[in-house]
């Protein structure tokens, strides 16, 4: 039942992204055409990778969420950009500091959060500050560096089909959440988190380790995905990251996992993303004054919820 | 005999209540301290005062939110109606406007920003979609249509407005006792039966079904306070800056729940108060001040004010850390 409720939430999601892409090519021609829908994987690809981390926080439960994420992005692409400075043999040092710095502050989180029992939004609301002020100390206002042509051609340059790789990365990362979340004891452990901490623990799962493990690894995510905006980017600025925050919990809500924790997938997720960005390049290529297309973001959004954001009745 | 373990509890609510102020007085006085030590002329009345009338949004906008936080959810629009009712209230009244527009113009702000948290309102607690991800998608609607309103900064109102705002009554500025307003309607409305069932519905929203407590109304309620006190903050906004602007409460969202966490409110629900969170709005503007006070390097400001931040929101988990060990 369960397994069948969440095939369905991603099933949705997905007919939702074609239909939408379906009504931009209906509605402005030139909207549906093949490099249009390579350039919206291409950008949903950046909101997918933020968003498999905060797929694996908000599985956990216990309200679990990672408002941290815009700035471990930020803090991600800046850290490859001065470190690389644009050399094709310093892009893994430079990836792996990056995605160390990422475990390390979701790490934090993660004992914030069990060992000293932070609420999750407080916990990462507040690392989200430390981290933006990391950043400040880490450039000096000064954002030098390069972005290694390396980069650009494994991200950005098409390698086949006009497939820039980012997309594969993220079919590749998809391929590892599914094995993680559905073949791994630690999927299995996360799952049982969820849905409910005490007989989790009763039945033997380590929940401080397991939770500590998710948060390191959604800020070990954010990092990557800060990675991989530079290569598309190329150049960083101190908000780079800042307006995908909430957009990645959007993403996981919309993709069926539930805000309530144990229940969802990260093929919703990517579902998510997918209606999520296929809905701003509509709104972006049907020209909208700013304010028309926020209005209509939101309203959309809102109307996603009533599908399946619902919590249970008390009466039931 | 059956009586004592209702007093009893009673008594245990009471000191849980006390308890949550505590750490967020100590901080207080840490706080003030330091400032005094730094800041010569910290207590002079005319600083002070100026200090309240930067403070005061803020803590409008924590007020709110501490309610719909003890009501068991979290209101990430406040923000975005800030802006939308700034923007409203500057556009309604015009160049030069007479006293009937102004009050007018206002009138019609408070209306939005209540109407805007009923939307907030009937979505959570009638339709039952989750408090964040709900608040998030309208503070989109109400961010869009502040920008609909009045695309860039601009405007002015009369300059009464902003002479009342910094004006003295009864020897004490206004903006002090519009605070004291707040905490009288606040204690007032925590000892009415409405106080007790917001209390009930977030701290155990079942138990609070089944005893007849109106779970739905309760919370619809507290989006609507929480809505109307974002367009009383935008009010004060209006005042103070003398001008509109469709951008400025995008920062105070996260700033008012921080404040609330800081006063000894507990995300959660259920326990808690708007004294805690005046307080938190306080600490929050003192650390601020005592950085740029204390000459520290600028690059270092964020950072600093961020773990110090950090430490004050973790402070009763280390707390109890310590504890749960010795």
């Amino acid at each position: 039942m369960m397994k069948r409720l969440r095939l369905g939430s991603t099933v949705i999601a997905l007919l939702l992204a074609i239909g939408l892409f379906v009504l931009g090519g209906l509605v402005h021609p030139g909207f549906a055409n093949y490099s249009l829908a390579i350039n919206i994987l291409r950008l949903a690809a950046f909101l997918g990778v933020v968003a498999a981390g905060q797929t694996l926080v908000i599985i956990g439960g216990g309200e679990g969420i990672d408002l941290s994420v815009g700035s471990v992005i930020t803090l991600g692409a800046i850290l490859v950009y001065q470190v690389a400075n644009g050399s094709d043999v310093m892009v893994l040092p430079a990836l792996i500091v990056a995605l160390a710095v990422g475990v390390g502050i979701g790490a934090v989180n993660g004992l914030g959060i069990t060992l000293l029992r932070i609420p999750p939004l407080v916990m990462t609301l507040g690392m989200a500050g430390v981290v933006q002020g990391l950043i400040l100390v880490v450039t000096q206002g000064r954002l030098t560096g390069a972005t290694a042509p390396l980069m650009v051609a494994l991200i950005t340059s098409p390698l086949a089909f006009e497939i820039p790789g980012v997309v594969l990365i993220w079919l590749l990362l998809g391929i590892v959440m599914w094995m993680l979340l559905e073949r791994t004891p630690y999927g299995k452990q996360l799952f049982a988190i969820g849905v409910n901490r005490t007989t989790a623990r009763l039945s033997g799962v380590r929940v401080p380790a397991i939770l500590v493990l998710t948060y390191a690894l959604s800020g070990m995510l954010a990092a990557l995905a800060g990675f991989v905006l530079l290569g598309y980017t190329q150049r960083v600025f101190l908000n780079l990251g800042a307006d995908y925050t909430l957009p990645s919990v959007a993403a996981v809500v919309v993709g069926g996992t539930l805000l309530a924790g144990g229940q969802g997938s990260y093929l919703g997720t990517m579902a998510g993303a997918l209606v999520l960005t296929i809905l701003t390049s509509l709104l972006t290529t049907l020209l909208l004054p700013e304010s028309a297309r926020q209005i209509v973001f939101g309203g959309t959004l809102l109307l996603l919820l009533s599908f399946y954001g619902r919590q249970h009745r008390l009466r039931s | 005999m059956i009586r004592i373990p209702v007093a009893n509890t009673i008594r245990l609510r009471r000191i849980a209540l006390r308890q949550s102020y505590r750490f967020a007085l100590l901080l207080l006085i840490i706080a003030v301290t330091v400032n005094a030590a730094l800041q010569s002329n910290f207590f002079r009345p005319s600083v002070l005062s100026d200090d309240l009338q930067t403070y005061l949004p803020l803590m409008l906008l924590a007020a709110g939110q501490t309610i719909v936080i003890i009501g068991g959810g979290v209101d990430l629009s406040v923000g975005a109606i800030v802006s939308l009712v700034d923007v409203l209230v500057v556009r309604t009244m015009g160049g030069n406007p007479g006293a009937s527009q102004v009050f007018l113009a206002i009138g019609l702000g408070l209306a939005t920003g209540a109407l805007a948290g009923l939307v907030n309102g009937i979505c959570v607690a009638y339709l039952r979609f989750q408090p964040i991800v709900t608040t998030f998608a309208t503070s989109f609607v109400f961010s869009g249509l502040a920008l609909w309103v009045m695309s860039s900064p601009g405007g002015n109102v009369p300059p009464g407005l902003v002479d009342a705002y910094q004006a003295n009554l009864l020897g004490l500025p206004v903006v002090l006792w519009v605070m004291v307003v707040v905490l009288v309607l606040w204690n007032f409305l925590r000892s009415t039966r409405y106080g007790r069932y917001l209390y009930a519905v977030g701290g155990q929203s079942m138990s609070a079904y089944v005893t007849g407590v109106p779970v739905s109304l309760v919370r619809l309620s507290t989006y609507i306070f929480s809505g109307l006190m974002a367009a009383f903050t935008a009010v004060a906004l209006v005042m103070s800056t003398n001008t509109g602007d469709p951008l400025i409460g995008g920062p105070m969202t996260l700033e008012s729940i921080v404040a609330v966490v800081l006063g000894g409110t507990r995300l959660s629900g259920g326990q808690g108060g708007v004294a805690g969170s005046l307080i938190g709005v306080v600490i929050l503007s003192l650390i601020l001040n005592i950085i740029s006070f204390a000459n520290i390097p600028t690059w270092w400001q964020t950072l600093v004010n961020a773990l110090i931040v950090l430490l004050a929101l973790t402070g009763p988990g280390i707390v109890a850390l310590v504890r749960r060990k010795l």
